[in-house]
């Protein structure tokens, strides 16, 4: 009887969730492992010859190019996320403790906002704010502080780290402030009753049970940046180029397409192990979620 | 409180950390109004020139008909999908769970220009024409784990008695579906909508790739960017972009705050 029941619960969610499944087969997972096969083909002219080969592999992995570009998105990614989501824990810190109940849906309303405006033009206008003749330009020189634009604000490594920062801001925001909304008030209560100083209660039982929240944020933040093909277009001038603009030269302008795919598929698995390594690092952390 | 005797710094930190996020899009009003055609300070005068330039621009309108061609139809096609996902992954206890709705909502965590590339190389491959429906079906793709999140929200929070009771008093499993849970999980339904839409309309790495010679407001103002002549109507529209937005956003906030309400939740979270 119970195990009819489960036949038939099973079935009946398979059959449900069977047309979203199916169109993410097609539309992702098929695409993906073509992709994954390409990278293991010979490049031809014109065509992609069906010959294996690793030589691929060994090209992604010698050419010094591609390593600095591969090094260049991995770090700015790093410190994207780093910035982003230690920007982001006070905020979301303030909204889950400081502010009235009543009022914490229109915080978060204010804090997405800028997110959900045309992020190509919310990129350029950091173009607009840091360009030679931009506003910290103009400002500056208009009141007499600097004869000279500066130019080390634009098309740099920094400017990059900014706009990314910006960009991703919410993203960091809400992960954490869902985890600190979960923390029972009385823990920290009891931490101050137990005679331990506002410090040392957040250092020792708020953090803790802020880490999924964090570790998530950092995920989210990590990943799309590590991809992000606008940015380096945009701010960087087309001189600063990260992965993504890489694997896109190598599959269109070169017509590379298993140099390119190789490319993403080396991307994609360092983005995958970084991700595993952080998780595991962070175990101890996400062990007692529910 | 004690809690809130120490917040003074915070609450600082927190309206210089608002400033951050708004600085750019305060810039875009001042720039859109303003008369003069370099984008720098000193404003010159105001103006609503670009305003009529950005309306009489036909490449720009055309943009416009594709982007929300795109748009509605792939936040219905998301929207109706992530209806059977949420519903599914809620009500029902399945094999291979996590991994279906893993694959189903990786889009989520995955590199866009992945989704983008891996899904030109096949379309290619198979000699099909680029077109408005291929960017139809890649921003389906990515809209729906953010449709999903908010509907299973939705879906979740439903008391399951209520269908039992619509069971018990003669329905059938469809309408009881369609007179009972689809009224009480309608304002999901409608913010997955909006935030479908919304996504779609920005989207930008999947329309450049996969649109074949159709403009979409994003590809069409990244062409754009290059011509600093361009730029004043360039910010024209993104004013008009985030007028546009703020008000679908509270739109949306709105049904999923009368939802909540009817189904007895909070005012918090949201959007996520």
């Amino acid at each position: 009887m119970a195990r009819a029941r489960f036949d038939a619960e099973a079935r009946a969610g398979l059959t449900l969730i069977s047309p979203p499944f199916f169109y993410a087969l097609v539309i992702l997972a098929a695409p993906v492992l073509t992709i994954l096969t390409y990278s293991f083909l010979t490049d031809g002219y014109l065509e992609v010859l069906r010959e294996f080969t690793l030589d691929n592999y060994r090209e992604v992995l010698s050419d010094p190019i591609v390593r600095v570009v591969m090094t260049r998105s991995l770090v700015v990614a790093g410190i994207v996320t780093f910035a982003t989501v230690a920007l982001a824990f006070p905020i979301a810190y303030y909204v889950s403790f400081m502010v009235r109940p009543e009022r914490k849906a229109m915080w978060l309303f204010l804090i997405t906002i800028p997110f959900w405006t045309s992020y190509l033009i919310r990129v350029f206008l950091w173009k607009v704010i840091l360009g030679y003749n931009g506003v910290i330009n103009s400002s500056l020189t208009g009141l007499g502080i600097i004869d000279e634009p500066l130019t080390f604000i634009l098309y740099n490594v920094n400017s990059i780290v900014l706009t990314l920062a910006h960009a991703y801001a919410p993203f960091a925001i809400l992960p954490i402030f869902v985890a600190l909304e979960k923390i029972d008030r009385s823990l920290l209560e009891a931490g101050r009753d137990l005679g331990e100083s506002r410090a040392m209660t957040f250092w020792r039982v708020t953090l803790p049970l802020t880490m999924p929240g964090v570790v998530a944020a950092s995920l989210i933040v990590f990943i799309p940046t590590i991809g992000d093909y606008v940015t380096p277009e945009v701010i960087g001038g087309g001189k600063i180029p990260m992965i993504a603009n890489m694997i896109q030269v190598q599959m269109l302008a070169l017509d590379n397409r298993p140099l390119g795919s190789a490319l993403a598929v080396t991307a994609m698995l360092a983005v995958a192990v970084i991700s595993v390594i952080f998780l595991f690092l962070n175990r101890r952390f996400l062990r007692t979620r529910q | 409180m004690s809690i809130h005797s120490n917040g003074r710094g915070l609450q600082i930190y927190a309206v210089a950390y608002l400033l951050f996020l708004y600085a750019p899009i305060v810039l875009l009003p001042l720039f859109a109004f303003n008369s003069g055609t370099i984008i720098a300070f000193p404003l010159q005068g105001f103006s609503l020139q670009w305003f009529d330039e950005m309306w009489g621009n036909a490449t720009l309108r055309r943009a416009l008909t594709n982007s929300l061609t795109i748009a509605v139809a792939s936040s219905v096609l998301a929207t109706c999908l992530g209806i059977f996902a949420a519903r599914a992954s809620t009500r029902f206890e399945f094999p291979m769970k996590g991994g279906i709705m893993g694959l189903i909502m990786l889009p989520m965590v995955l590199p866009e220009i992945i989704v983008a590339m891996s899904l030109l190389v096949v379309l290619l491959g198979m000699g099909v024409q680029l077109s408005l429906l291929t960017v139809i079906l890649g921003h389906t793709l990515i809209a729906m784990p953010y449709g999903i999140a908010i509907l299973s929200t939705a879906f979740s929070s439903l008391d399951r008695s209520l269908e039992e009771a619509a069971y018990d008093l003669g329905e059938t499993k469809w309408s009881a579906f369609r007179l009972v849970t689809l009224p009480l999980v309608m304002p999901g339904i409608i913010s997955s909508l909006l935030i479908s839409f919304t996504i779609s309309l920005d989207e930008f790495i999947i329309a450049f790739f996969l649109a074949g010679n159709e403009p979409t407001l994003p590809t069409y103002i990244f062409s754009q960017l290059r011509f600093p002549r361009a730029i004043p109507v360039i910010m024209a529209l993104g004013t008009v972009l985030v007028v546009l937005s703020i008000v679908l956003l509270a739109i949306g906030e709105y049904f999923r705050r009368r939802g909540n309400a009817r189904i007895g939740g909070s005012a918090t979270g949201g959007l996520m």
